[in-house]
This record gives structure tokens, C-alpha cells and sequence, in this order.
């Protein structure tokens, strides 16, 4: 880091300067009043060729929530859209989530529910419309506190021109340890084209 | 490592005099995510809807699924000209909240993820496809067949990606 100078009350800033650090001697700290952000990129991963998961791994605890925000596709063999599996701390267990969602298809709405970590039917496939990708926004609450099982959310779809489905949910993770890591994946592999980000929101 | 705030207001119109439409123009293309937050009240039932970049095409489809107190029920449109929000009513205030994702890219078409509710009638998500690969850089929230009365608020944020 280069070195902080600070004028003189006299003189000019060629011969006349302090070292910061020098100058801070028998004086108080100055803290800044700035604006400090409450939505932080974590990490993004931009997909420019086919890849089968994301990790998201040594997840920072200093954050209250977590987003997650994706658009993607992938080359599984399927006109109508997939499931994304959203993995937590490496938990692969299928007896340990809850998953509840809604789904609207544009000719039924229906509710269903599994002991899975999947965001349930909401990613284009192989031969869906081509150049469409989804859109997912996964919140996870409180990931970070020991002493709560893990409650996540997602809202997300794909609109084909003609098919697609628009779906809601909520997955519990029924463990109270904090979430440092988290695998995204699919059937098949994610496309060229396809984007997945990790958000940090702060909180008192 | 975090790169600091990401999630940033672009701009922010609040309507001082009756508006059919509120666009949103010179978007800039240094976000992955647009989040566009709307509420307010119409001069009569309003019907919104978005465009992007001004196309008028038959480039755009949705599906809904919405919910009236009673029913939840699902819907499509194929081939339309626009993207419909939830209908505003004028007993109350409405609100719209859509997710534009990976808008300025130019080798996808746009996905978007709009929610809506009105404060009498529904609740209301949609997903929508704008079948166009170009990057958005204006988007317009018509009011429809009324005008947006006096103090609704439309915003417009972009969210960066590390």
C-alpha cells in the first residue's frame, strides 16, 4: 500500500508532508462517515461452458442472510423445465429436508412436497425453447446461527413462450450447525450462458 | 472476498402529475440483476404492463399462477406484446416487484420474475420470457386504459455480481 500523507499547515506539498501513520501519534483515530453496503456479492460463478455444479464453499459468518440469484439452463434431455439441487454442507441425506412448493404450469396450479433439496421444476433443458434460461432467487435466513434449523426460500421459473412453470417453496434443512457451504447442480450440466451468484445481506 | 455493496438504486421516479407510462431509460449495463419496485394507485383500475426497449413485438409469454382468497389458478400467455402485472385496483395501494435477471447480456433471452399484489382482489407471481437477445437498456411500466394517479413510486435497482 502506498504511504498516506498528510500537509502541513504551512509549506508546500512537495517539502512539507507527514506519514500518516506518524501523524496519528498522541492523536485520535478518525473514522470516516461513510455508508457501509448491506447487500454484498459474495461470489459469482459465470458459466462459459458446460460445468455440472457450483460450491459455494468457506461461506463467511458475518452476514444475517443469504441470496442466492441464477439463471440457468442446462443440457439434460428435457423440453420442460428440471429440477436444481441446492445441497447444504456437503448434506446429501434425502430423509433430512422438507421441501414444500406451489407450481402454476398455466393449466394447473398444484402444491406437492418431498424430503429432497431440490428447487422443483424451474430450469430449461436440452430441448426447451432455445436462448431461454431461468430466473431463481433463493433467500437463506439466518444461515449462520447454531441454534435454528435452516429455512430456506426460493422463488423462480422458466416461461417458454407456450410452457414453463412459475413455482414457490420452502426447504428446511432440519440442522442447527451453520451454513459454510452450498453445491448447486443439476440433471446434466449447466449451459454456456448460465449465471449463479451468491449474495451476503448484513443485519444488526 | 465480498466486493462491497452491490444492490444500488439507478433511479427513482415518483409520479407529480398523471402518467400513463413511467419508462426507465440509459439503463446501464454494469449490473447481472435489475430489480424494478413499483406502488401505487391508478385513476381507475389499472391494468399494468411492461415493455423492453420499447418493443411492441409479439415477443414476450408469461405464466402466472395468482391467488384470490379462494382459488389459486395458473395462466399463460404465448406470443403477446407485452408482460401484464397484477391488476391495481383503487381501493387500496398495489405494489409490483420484479427480478430482470442477466439483463444486459446479449446472447440469452430475458427472464424475469415479477410479484404483485393489490390490496382487494389478488396476489399475484408471474415468469416472464422476452424472447430477444439484446441488452435491455430501457424498460417502460404502462398504466393501461387509466393513467397512474399523483405519488405512485416506480424504482429501478441494479445488483453486481462479484
Amino acid at each position: 500500500m502506498s504511504p498516506v500523507y498528510k500537509f502541513s499547515t504551512a509549506g508546500s506539498f512537495a517539502t512539507s508532508r507527514t506519514l500518516y501513520k506518524s501523524a496519528l501519534a498522541g492523536n485520535a483515530v478518525f473514522v470516516p462517515n461513510y455508508t457501509v453496503g448491506a447487500y454484498d456479492s459474495i461470489a459469482t460463478s459465470t458459466i462459459s461452458s458446460t460445468t455440472a455444479t457450483v460450491t459455494f464453499s468457506s461461506i463467511p459468518a458475518t452476514y444475517k442472510h443469504l441470496q442466492l440469484r441464477m439463471s440457468t439452463r442446462t443440457d439434460f434431455a428435457s423440453a420442460t423445465p428440471i429440477d436444481v439441487y441446492l445441497e447444504i454442507n456437503g448434506d446429501t441425506s434425502y430423509t433430512g429436508y422438507r421441501n414444500r412448493r406451489l407450481k402454476g404450469d398455466g393449466s394447473s396450479a398444484t402444491s406437492s412436497s418431498s424430503a429432497s433439496y431440490d428447487i422443483h421444476k424451474i430450469t430449461p433443458a436440452a430441448s426447451s425453447t432455445a436462448s431461454a434460461f431461468s430466473g431463481i432467487v433463493v433467500d437463506l435466513l439466518d444461515y449462520a446461527n447454531t441454534n435454528k434449523n435452516k429455512t430456506v426460500r426460493y422463488l423462480g421459473g422458466a416461461d417458454l413462450n407456450g410452457s414453463g412453470n412459475i413455482v414457490f417453496g420452502s426447504i428446511l434443512w432440519p440442522f442447527t450447525t451453520a451454513v459454510t457451504q452450498i453445491k448447486l447442480s443439476a440433471d446434466g450440466s449447466f449451459v454456456a450462458g448460465s449465471k449463479i451468484a451468491l449474495y451476503g445481506i448484513k443485519g444488526d | 472476498m465480498a466486493a462491497g455493496n452491490t444492490y444500488e438504486a439507478i433511479a427513482t421516479n415518483t409520479t407529480t402529475a398523471l402518467a400513463a407510462s413511467v419508462t426507465f431509460s440509459s439503463i446501464p449495463g454494469t449490473y447481472t440483476d435489475l430489480v424494478l419496485v413499483c406502488e401505487g394507485i391508478g385513476t381507475g383500475d389499472a391494468y399494468p404492463y411492461i415493455q423492453f426497449n420499447g418493443d411492441t413485438g409479439t415477443n414476450y409469454s408469461s405464466t402466472q399462477i395468482y391467488g384470490d382468497g379462494a382459488t389459486a389458478t395458473t395462466s399463460r400467455r404465448t406470443n403477446d406484446s407485452k408482460i401484464d402485472a397484477v391488476i391495481w385496483r383503487t381501493t387500496g395501494r398495489n405494489n409490483i416487484i420484479a427480478n430482470v435477471m442477466n439483463y444486459s447480456n446479449s446472447t440469452t433471452f430475458k427472464t424475469f420474475l415479477m410479484h404483485g399484489n393489490n390490496s382487494s382482489q389478488y396476489v399475484q407471481t408471474t415468469a416472464g420470457l422476452w424472447r430477444n437477445t439484446a441488452a435491455i437498456t430501457s424498460l417502460t411500466v404502462f398504466a393501461q386504459y387509466v393513467n397512474f394517479a399523483v405519488g405512485c413510486n416506480f424504482s429501478l435497482y441494479g445488483i453486481k455480481a462479484a
